[in-house]
């Protein structure tokens, strides 16, 4: 077996665990939190399908895979930003001509162009299709909005895919690892402090901008995740010790990920995202830690490891 | 043929909604249900019919007709092929001057007929920065002409947002619809309608600003 077929397996016999245990909790002792944890585990079905279809199918359909993630979580993120009817240009352009450009340059491989599309020629774009129609009203904060959704849902987001483009000597051919390998610590770490949290947490960490994150959540979900990432090495092209660090990098920058897209829906007023993924919210909630570990993952990778900078 | 092709162009409307605002409905205060209701709702743009009628399961959906302008739906062979054959709708007369037909006894000969209906007592857009207009007085007449109807407060929110008054292109932005508890009949009419009105904005998300 291939490194990803295992993988895979793992992930399959871990859900149906998940799902036998959570079906024993209903039958013993139905409860909305029962219901909840149900319908999470389902979603992770289907997250997990659509993801294994994209690793089998390759290339084309994992671009296509994040091109849809993203224009779910920018809808997400645009219909709770403060922007006006006179930004509405900006909002189309935002959607129609940057996330597709984005993600075809992305699929073609196109490395000096994705990497500064966003940050540099819609970052000055979005102010100049604004400004057009003489409304200064928050202006700042309107033009702002559109240009943090851009970055968090797109650009940051489209880093996954990106991965495919890398190229270190003794790994060619397994990029689809790389990718794997994040989304999976990015994902056990949020999972696992929710676990430990739930088991052990007693000391909220962050009470004003997410009531239910706790030390003892914190610590046991990145500790733990951390040793998980230094023992799947061998998917990698890190030593134990190098995988490890860069398992404990993504788990912190997905924590504060999550606190900093907590920030942002505690200021706008409301719970979640969206509710597109039943039990967890919407994309946005899902996807906010890895919004911020993929870039920092990537560069690191392709810094330290690519063969040809 | 003609029948068919506005079937699937009412599928395509649908779906064209559903993937740019992932419309959802909120059924707060009523179920689904077969019975004839009348839909009652804040009215901010033209496409706000389709989107409650998005919301509402297909298995109704095909029974629920919206009271739209005649002026506005007839106007060229296009709109009233949607008007008409699409979304069914019950074309009124706005201007009591020229009118040949009594508004309310059409809305009520349709629901005779086994149709729910989706009224905008605001009676035109609502362009201003208020949440919502005073209403005018066909829903109390249709309510005291047909009081075995069900009453159902409607708010639509956000898709003043996908298209703006003057703007061509829809951007995507998440709408809900939200259904609230029937309406109970009130003889006073002064009272009837402040309740209609307030039982409207009850249901308005209480996030963001505008």
């Amino acid at each position: 077996m291939t490194e990803l077929q295992i993988l895979f397996t793992g992930l399959l016999v871990l859900l149906l665990a998940a799902t036998i245990v959570a079906q024993v909790m209903d039958e013993r002792r139905p409860s909305p939190a029962v219901d909840n944890l149900i319908a999470r585990i389902n979603s992770w079905w289907i997250m997990v399908l659509a993801l294994a279809l994209a690793f089998f199918l390759g290339r084309t359909a994992m671009v296509l895979l994040f091109t849809v993630a993203s224009f779910n979580a920018m809808r997400e993120f645009v219909t709770i930003a403060a922007t006006r009817r006179e930004d509405h240009l900006a909002v189309a352009a935002a959607f129609f001509l940057i996330l597709p450009l984005q993600y075809f340059m992305v699929w073609m491989d196109w490395y000096g162009m994705f990497s500064i599309f966003i940050p540099v020629y819609a970052f000055l774009l979005m102010p100049i299709v604004a400004v057009v129609k003489g409304e200064t009203e928050n202006f700042l904060v309107r033009v702002a909005s559109v240009q943090w959704a851009l970055m968090i849902a797109v650009y940051c987001v489209s880093y996954v895919p990106v991965f495919l483009s890398l190229d270190i000597s003794g790994f060619e051919g397994k990029n689809l690892l790389l990718i794997a390998f994040l989304i999976l610590i990015v994902q056990l770490s949020d999972v696992l402090q929710y676990v430990w949290g739930k088991a052990i947490g007693r000391h909220k960490i962050a009470p004003r901008l997410s009531p239910s994150k706790t030390v003892e959540g914190f610590l046991g979900g990145v500790i733990s995740a951390t040793l998980i990432g230094a023992a799947m090495f061998w998917i990698t092209p890190f030593t134990f010790w190098q995988a490890g660090l860069m398992a404990l990098g993504i788990s912190l920058m997905g924590f504060f990920g999550g606190l900093v897209m907590s920030a942002i829906k505690r200021d706008r007023g409301v719970k979640d995202w969206g509710d597109t993924i039943a039990g967890h919210g919407g994309f946005l909630d899902r996807l906010d830690s890895l919004v911020f570990a993929a870039p920092l993952f990537f560069h690191l990778t392709r810094f330290f490891w690519m063969t040809n900078l | 043929m003609r029948r068919l092709l506005a079937h699937i162009m009412a599928g395509a409307i649908v779906l064209f909604a559903r993937t740019l605002t992932a419309v959802r409905g909120v059924w707060k205060g009523v179920a689904p249900a077969p019975m004839r209701r009348v839909y009652f709702a804040n009215h901010t743009s033209n496409a706000d019919f389709i989107l409650l009628w998005a919301a509402i399961p297909p298995q109704y959906r095909r029974h629920t007709r919206p009271v739209a302008a005649a002026d506005y739906w007839l106007k060229n062979k296009w709109r009233a092929f949607i008007g008409r054959d699409v979304v069914r709708g019950v074309l009124i007369d706005r201007n009591p001057e020229t009118r040949t037909l009594d508004p309310v006894s059409q809305m009520a000969e349709a629901t005779d007929a086994g149709a729910s209906l989706i009224i905008f007592p605001e009676g035109l857009r609502n362009m201003t920065s208020e949440a919502l207009l005073p209403f005018k007085t066909g829903l109390y007449h249709l309510a005291t002409a047909r009081p075995e109807l069900e009453l159902v407060p409607v708010w639509i929110e956000n898709l003043n947002r996908v298209m703006p008054k003057g703007e061509i292109i829809p951007v995507p932005i998440l709408c809900t619809v939200t259904f609230g508890a029937p309406l109970a009949y009130n003889e006073d009419k002064e009272r009837f309608l402040q309740a209609a009105y307030d039982a409207v904005l009850a249901l308005r998300p209480d996030t963001g600003d505008t």
